[in-house]
């Protein structure tokens, strides 16, 4: 299939993935918000922090409160990554590729475009909460509708590593951003209010019910190892590895445990060194420092992405 | 919904000959529609529109930062064209097209137009579509314009007229057949009792039409559409093409010149390209051999093309023949390559650079219409029923700087058909463009895009400007009738009414 083509697709899917996971984190925020005791300061600084543009976020708004936060993230037509821009951006994309898509596909993505654009012009903000779950289960629907009625092929393939991908990076990124929270005192850690905030953060990754299924107790070392090691739960970042490898292959034809091309192998060292590594070993490392490192290697993959298939120049 | 109110006045109706008296194709359909209530037509007129606009058939708006998307506006109330007079139309476009054809080999080749004298060679070299790269260039099968979308209007006495040829990147066949989608839904009982001729294989004749280019021997040929983009106002067709003859839909960047031949970048590397339906102007085609500016084309895509290594549809070079000082040139083209008389006539034209035409130009310009050569779109036009004194004067100036840019053609009064426009029918002003393909032979898709002003009144048809669309029905002949076409009205009829007809693209 053309580059551009699978480009469009791979950016399509990603950007769907990333409104819904800024949607995540940002409810799960205001629902720590809810639960810290009467007199605390609301925290909004952290998620502008784990995006990375801070800076930028001072510049255009100066303090983070809780509405420059949540309009930044969510509806500022001029940041790249808010909800509004990713849609923009996926349906720009949808639109390059239709005579590849399904029409269902593009129908959902018009209509998910749709609704971000009225709720940022009406922009209440008791209709906050459901506005989150609505991009949450509009980015459900278009995973669904994408499965379901379009042919699992090259393009389709190329559509699901862009969304692994992406959840991948952003399970890192909202298990990053419970490190930035800072309880009221040393002293909180281990306490109700800590349980409390790491069952939000759970939540926010709809993990909390699989996670009790083999956890019972809450922890934070269980729930980062679920989180980033768990080969089943279809959020954590190994099982996102495991299935963003296994299209990668099918794209491919490379053999399993093999590789061809920067793409798999990177992708393929990362994938294999979460098989054998240790929840204790990620905490000795530091959760925070092993996240970071985490990020930066996933947008390695990437890279190594966009040379394989997208960015192909003729040999001279 | 009864016709009783509906009144055809003094034009031309394609529907009724008189008030009451429908035209004998149309009465099946006057009778169906007259048997259903305003409140039924109304639902259907709507469920129509939706059902275009869930398809997403959407033209983009230039003006428009946000590049939004519109839909054409759709009326359910059909143009009826009868078979008989269909076959002529046929006839006199198969006509056309070859001539005009010949006349691109000609004029690319050995020029023998102009050395016997039809055609006087200054205003070749002095037309912006004539391209000094093309010369010598032979495209496969001798064959330069495969797509044409030729714009026919119908004066007030029913009278056909060529308006424009479009031999470059003519769009809106899209609309003809997500239209006949539609009215298919619509009425689904007329189509069952009326024989309306099929417009759905247009993307099958297309596709034999350009594989018919491909070189010959090579077992599985790649064909592509390439396009400017999703901001261009007719990507929806593009894409809409593409998909429909299952080939792949391209942007310059995706292409490139490797080893002798046009590649496209694909995930597994490069695949050779063969034949390439462009929907971008030859200055944009090739930045090494016109436009250097150009980021939509492919660099060196004119060498590859010179040798025979890939080919293009429409071929470069095709505009000249859309200069309309050159369109007025078509009847002696048709006299000159085939030996016949011309079938469809041409709007009688005024030529500027003529120095008694001139005259007359601009002793009448209150009521002619003037036209640039080289613009299309309704760009550099002075219609003068409706320009001010001051406005007349000014462009005058701009005729005299230069003749050879201007024609001029009388104000000519475009038939209508009804419409609904509320709760009533209201008589709007209709053109017609039929599609015309040239493969291994020529074929005329049997319709075309009917344009309606819908603005009460209004003689413009543009989308942009208030303009929809109809679908059209050709229609078999339900009994033997008087050949309609060639009788004249025996009125002589001043054509005093302005006409505008501006091009989708």
């Amino acid at each position: 299939m053309l580059s551009r083509v699978a480009d469009s697709i791979y950016w399509l899917n990603r950007y769907v993935e990333r409104a819904e996971n800024i949607a995540r984190f940002v409810d799960v925020n205001l629902n720590l918000s809810l639960e810290l005791p009467i007199g605390t300061v609301q925290q909004w600084k952290p998620l502008v922090i784990t995006t990375g543009d801070l800076d930028l976020f001072r510049e255009r708004y100066g303090e983070p409160t809780a509405d420059n936060v949540i309009h930044f993230l969510a509806f500022d037509p001029d940041y790249p990554n808010s909800i509004l821009s990713c849609l923009r951006a996926a349906r720009e994309n949808a639109r390059s590729i239709r005579e590849i898509i399904s029409s269902e596909m593009w129908e959902q993505v018009n209509a998910f475009h749709m609704m971000v654009q009225e709720a940022c012009e009406r922009k209440a903000l008791s209709e906050l909460f459901s506005f989150f779950a609505e991009v949450k289960m509009a980015s459900h629907l278009f995973a669904g509708v994408m499965d379901a009625t379009m042919s699992h092929n090259e393009g389709w393939h190329f559509g699901q590593v862009g969304r692994l991908l992406e959840r991948a990076e952003k399970t890192a990124r909202i298990l990053d951003v419970k490190y930035f929270i800072l309880l009221p005192s040393v002293k909180d850690v281990g306490t109700t209010l800590d349980e409390l905030q790491w069952m939000s953060l759970l939540r926010s990754a709809s993990a909390y019910e699989m996670y009790r299924k083999c956890q019972h107790r809450i922890t934070p070392q269980s729930v980062a190892e679920f989180l980033i090691l768990d080969r089943e739960f279809p959020r954590s970042i190994q099982s996102c590895f495991l299935q963003a490898e296994r299209s990668l292959y099918c794209i491919t034809g490379s053999s399993p445990g093999t590789w061809r091309n920067p793409a798999e192998r990177t992708l393929g060292k990362l994938r294999s060194e979460l098989d054998y590594l240790t929840i204790e070993e990620i905490t000795h490392i530091g959760l925070h420092e092993f996240l970071d490192d985490l990020q930066s290697r996933i947008n390695m993959v990437g890279e190594k992405i966009f040379e394989t298939f997208f960015a192909l120049e003729p040999m001279s | 919904m009864q016709f009783e109110q509906y009144n055809p006045e003094e034009f031309y109706d394609e529907m009724f000959m008189a008030k009451g008296q429908p035209r004998p194709d149309a009465s099946l359909l006057v009778e169906r529609i007259s048997s259903l209530s305003l409140d039924e037509l109304q639902r259907r007129q709507r469920a129509a529109q939706n059902a275009l606009f869930r398809i997403g058939v959407t033209f983009n708006v230039y003006s428009d930062s946000q590049g939004t998307e519109r839909i054409f506006p759709f009326d359910i109330i059909p143009r009826i064209v009868s078979a008989h007079e269909w076959a002529w139309l046929e006839t006199g476009l198969k006509q056309r097209i070859q001539a005009l054809n010949l006349f691109l080999s000609d004029i690319y080749g050995e020029q023998k137009i102009l050395t016997d004298g039809i055609i006087p060679a200054e205003l070749i070299h002095s037309a912006s579509g004539f391209l000094k790269p093309c010369i010598g260039l032979q495209p496969p099968q001798g064959i330069w314009c495969h797509i044409t979308g030729t714009d026919l209007v119908r004066d007030r006495d029913g009278q056909w007229y060529v308006l424009e040829d479009n031999l470059r990147c003519p769009s809106g066949v899209s609309y003809v057949l997500e239209n006949r989608r539609v009215m298919k839904s619509t009425f689904p009982q007329v189509f069952r009792t009326m024989a309306i001729q099929p417009v759905d294989d247009y993307p099958s004749h297309l596709f034999e039409t350009l594989l018919n280019l491909a070189p010959p021997g090579l077992p599985d040929p790649t064909v592509v559409l390439l396009t400017p983009g999703i901001y261009n106002s007719a990507y929806f067709e593009h894409s809409f093409l593409a998909q429909q003859m299952g080939v792949e839909l391209v942007e310059g960047r995706d292409l490139l010149v490797a080893d002798g031949y046009v590649q496209m970048r694909t995930t597994k590397g490069l695949q050779r390209v063969d034949v390439i339906y462009r929907r971008i102007d030859d200055d944009f085609l090739d930045p090494t051999a016109f436009r250097p500016d150009s980021f939509l084309g492919v660099p060196g895509l004119m060498e590859v093309y010179r040798a025979g290594r890939v080919a293009i549809a429409n071929a470069p070079g095709t505009g000249v023949a859309d200069d309309k000082v050159i369109y007025a040139y078509v009847p002696q083209m048709i006299r000159y390559y085939l030996n016949e008389e011309q079938i469809l006539p041409n709007v009688p034209t005024y030529l500027c650079w003529e120095p008694e035409q001139l005259k007359y130009v601009l002793a009448n310009l209150d009521k002619l219409v003037v036209k640039a050569a080289n613009e299309s779109g309704g760009y550099g036009m002075l219609v003068g029923t409706q320009a001010t004194p001051a406005e007349r004067e000014d462009f005058a100036g701009r005729i005299k700087a230069a003749p050879r840019n201007y024609i001029a053609q009388p104000t000519l009064c475009l038939s209508r058909v009804p419409t609904l426009i509320g709760e009533t029918f209201a008589g709007c002003h209709v053109d017609l463009r039929p599609y015309i393909l040239y493969g291994n032979e020529i074929y005329v898709n049997p319709g075309g895009l009917t344009r309606v002003a819908l603005k009460k009144g209004s003689l413009v048809v543009n989308s942009s400007q208030g303009g929809g669309s109809k679908d059209t029905w050709v229609v078999a002949q339900t009994s033997e009738e008087p050949d309609i076409v060639q009788q004249r009205s025996s009125q002589t009829q001043t054509l005093e009414s302005f006409e505008s007809i501006e091009s989708i693209e």
